[in-house]
């Protein structure tokens, strides 16, 4: 049986995979992975050859204090799982990404970012402690306090110090379900830039859609959306929310992300009426619009896609992104689920966490063979001179070189990392 | 309908019932927890507490004793009742697959087997019914399985047992339907559970434990005899029951 991430490259055998319903007495031999829902999209959880701890059944809550706003939870349990509790006794995460189907031990380990990490920073500056099993060390508890080097590690440590077994997390207070938000469209990236400066200051979430297939023939390249938003004090006026339902039911043979429907998709998508005033929106249609549609990664067909997300800095941020955009539109490659956003100048809370001061784009792309991988090849030379790096976990294909360049503290973290611990990533980038 | 507002579950580590427990306890439930496994259990009692507990922590209790052992019934029995007062329903969730191949030529895996899966629970139903009976109202579920339905080669020692515990149910069940106590067979299929992680589970017959222990208060509700979850593991097993023997033989099931 062949184990892939949520964008199904690579698919690859393991030795052994093992899914312990309670935090194990002892861990097995070795190369070991812990591996969640599998919504990374690349290989940092995979393990091939190795052996795959699936860490779902270890998803138990341990200990919450609703007056602080403190959660202990086992490092299987889901942010979906999360939510559910949490939101009826008025906490939420700090920080979500864009999917809540996410294990926390996940979260931690990639340290993941959302909407508002220019306010919040990423997930693991809202961790207070770890319990890490080591194969060399046996059960151990891990905090900035306590063990501080293993703790930096194992921020955005991409599971590779150890398996996590529990992660305490400072929860935010919040009054209701639901968020007031509020969306523009901008018409180039200057626009952008102007639109993000203003808004960034007023809301604590932002994210802009971009249609990078406008390459400045027909449509300006840059045009998009701005959308923002804040957890509202009060829940609208008979509110209700039902999310869709939507499942995605097969594999297409090919994948349905293709010129002329994504053409049309965009211009529609960009056309979309926009309410101008802040309105009402439940957190979960605005904060997880995907997660509505099961199994939307289905969409690309059996090949599965690429996504690639790099962080660009500040001071060269505008110019690489203009030229990112340009090769992006000129390849006529790309897809829908192009984001932007800009960081906030919190400085990283792991060795090797991705978020740092500057701007991220992501992006899908179908799988087009060497067309794609040519393109990839191009975006690389951008990123690299302008001193940006690449998300190890939307990366199934980035070279050592532009790893080792992005994350110079590997050599300090490989230290760090377990014996018995490794990745197809891994191997693949310190190879 | 059933109330479920007091309830005691054995063997409530297993990941149904812990998904039943947790279920239960969001709903604002009073449980009481027996299981094996001291460590286990208290990280489910923690669990069930931040998803349910009051503020006083009294809502959520249980005890350390393995129900595969009828010598621990007596004890357990008294601490729950004592926990809970009346006991709107009771769930017997232990149990484990044994090594088919150490059975075929061993007696006392065999023996074992039944023990676990069987004799134990019938010796639990056995000490409980009384009380129900002389309480009047009620429910009693356990969890069977659809091995019991038919002997095959893979697992038929586990499925001697089941099928023995689904008989003694169906008996008890006729015994205490006067006194206006409802008795449950229970029968999963095949559920994402711990255990068969890594297998190729994508199938539509593969369900998670959560929408299993949604079938299960479900039929203890609504007192049903025998409740397959999902429900359409009724029509399987009621092909693979009245398939021909000199046919069935031919295969590997």
């Amino acid at each position: 049986m062949t184990t892939s991430g949520w964008n199904r490259i690579p698919r690859v055998e393991h030795a052994a995979h093992s899914a312990p319903a309670f935090r194990p007495d002892r861990l097995p031999d070795g190369p070991l992975l812990a591996h969640g829902m599998g919504r990374s999209y690349g290989d940092c959880c995979l393990n091939a050859g190795g052996h795959l701890l699936h860490t779902r059944g270890l998803d138990r809550f341990v200990e919450f204090d609703p007056a602080t706003g403190i959660l202990t939870t086992e490092a299987g349990v889901t942010l979906d799982e999360l939510l559910e509790l949490s939101v009826p006794r008025g906490w939420f995460p700090p920080v979500v990404p864009g999917t809540r189907f996410v294990t926390l031990g996940g979260a931690v380990a990639n340290d993941v970012h959302g909407k508002n990490h220019h306010v919040a920073g990423s997930f693991g500056a809202h961790v207070k402690r770890l319990t890490l099993h080591r194969s060399d060390a046996g059960r151990v508890e891990v905090s900035p306090e306590h063990n501080p080097r293993w703790f930096a590690a194992t921020i955005g440590g991409l599971g590779l110090t150890g398996l996590i077994e529990t992660v305490t997390l400072q929860l935010v207070p919040v009054s209701s379900a639901w968020m007031s938000v509020w969306s523009e469209r901008f018409h180039s990236l200057d626009d952008f830039w102007a639109l993000d400066a203003r808004a960034r200051r007023e809301w604590p979430y932002t994210v802009a859609w971009i249609d990078c297939l406008a390459d400045g023939r027909r449509h300006p390249p840059g045009r998009g959306i701005y959308s923002a938003g804040r957890h509202a004090v009060t829940p609208p006026p008979r509110a209700r929310f039902r999310e869709p339902r939507r499942r995605v039911p097969v594999d297409p043979p090919f994948s349905l992300v293709n010129g002329p429907g994504l053409r049309a998709f965009n211009e529609l998508y960009f056309h979309q009426p926009l309410r101008r005033s802040p309105h009402p929106a439940h957190h979960r249609g605005w904060l997880f619009p995907l997660d509505g549609i099961r199994d939307w990664n289905r969409i690309y067909g059996r090949r599965g896609f690429y996504q690639y997300q790099c962080v660009l800095p500040e001071r060269t941020a505008r110019d690489a992104v203009a030229e990112l955009l340009r090769q992006i539109a000129r390849s006529g490659q790309g897809s829908f689920l192009a984001v932007l956003k800009t960081f906030g100048r919190q400085s990283p809370a792991g060795m090797l966490s991705f978020p740092r001061p500057g701007t991220t784009l992501a992006l899908d792309f179908p799988d087009r063979g060497a067309a794609t991988h040519a393109l990839f090849e191009r975006l690389d030379r951008v990123v690299r001179e302008a001193h940006g790096a690449l998300y190890p976990a939307k990366d199934a294909r980035m070279s050592g070189a532009m790893f080792r360049a992005g994350f110079p503290e590997w050599i300090e973290f490989a230290k760090l990392t377990d014996p018995q611990f490794s990745s197809s990533f891994w191997r693949r980038v310190t190879a | 309908m059933n109330p479920l507002n007091n309830v005691v579950i054995f063997g409530a580590t297993s990941a149904i019932a812990s998904a039943v427990a947790r279920r239960l306890a969001s709903s604002g439930a009073r449980l009481f927890c027996v299981a094996r496994n001291p460590e286990r259990l208290e990280s489910l009692l923690a669990d069930l507490r931040v998803r349910g507990d009051d503020a006083a922590g009294e809502r959520i209790r249980g005890l350390a004793a393995d129900p595969a052992d009828p010598a621990t019934h007596a004890d357990a029995w008294a601490a729950a009742r004592e926990h809970l007062g009346e006991v709107d329903a009771a769930l017997l969730a232990w149990g484990s697959l044994p090594d088919p191949a150490a059975c075929h030529d061993s007696v006392e895996a065999t023996e074992e087997a039944l023990r676990i899966n069987g004799t134990s629970a019938v010796a639990l139903l056995t000490r409980i019914a009384p009380d129900f009976e002389a309480q009047g109202h009620g429910v009693i579920g356990a969890i069977g399985s659809v091995a019991g339905d038919r002997g095959r080669q893979s697992n038929y020692v586990y499925g001697t047992a089941k099928g023995m515990l689904a008989t003694f149910l169906q008996g008890l069940r006729h015994r205490l339907a006067p006194a206006g106590v409802d008795v449950v067979t229970i029968k999963p299929g095949f559920v994402r559970t711990p255990m068969t992680e890594g297998f190729n589970r994508a199938g539509a017959l593969w369900a998670e434990p959560d929408r299993v222990a949604g079938g299960i208060l479900r039929a203890l509700r609504r007192g049903h005899a025998v409740a397959y979850v999902p429900w359409f593991w009724r029509i399987i097993m009621l092909i693979i029951r009245n398939f021909p023997d000199w046919l069935f033989r031919h295969l590997r099931l």
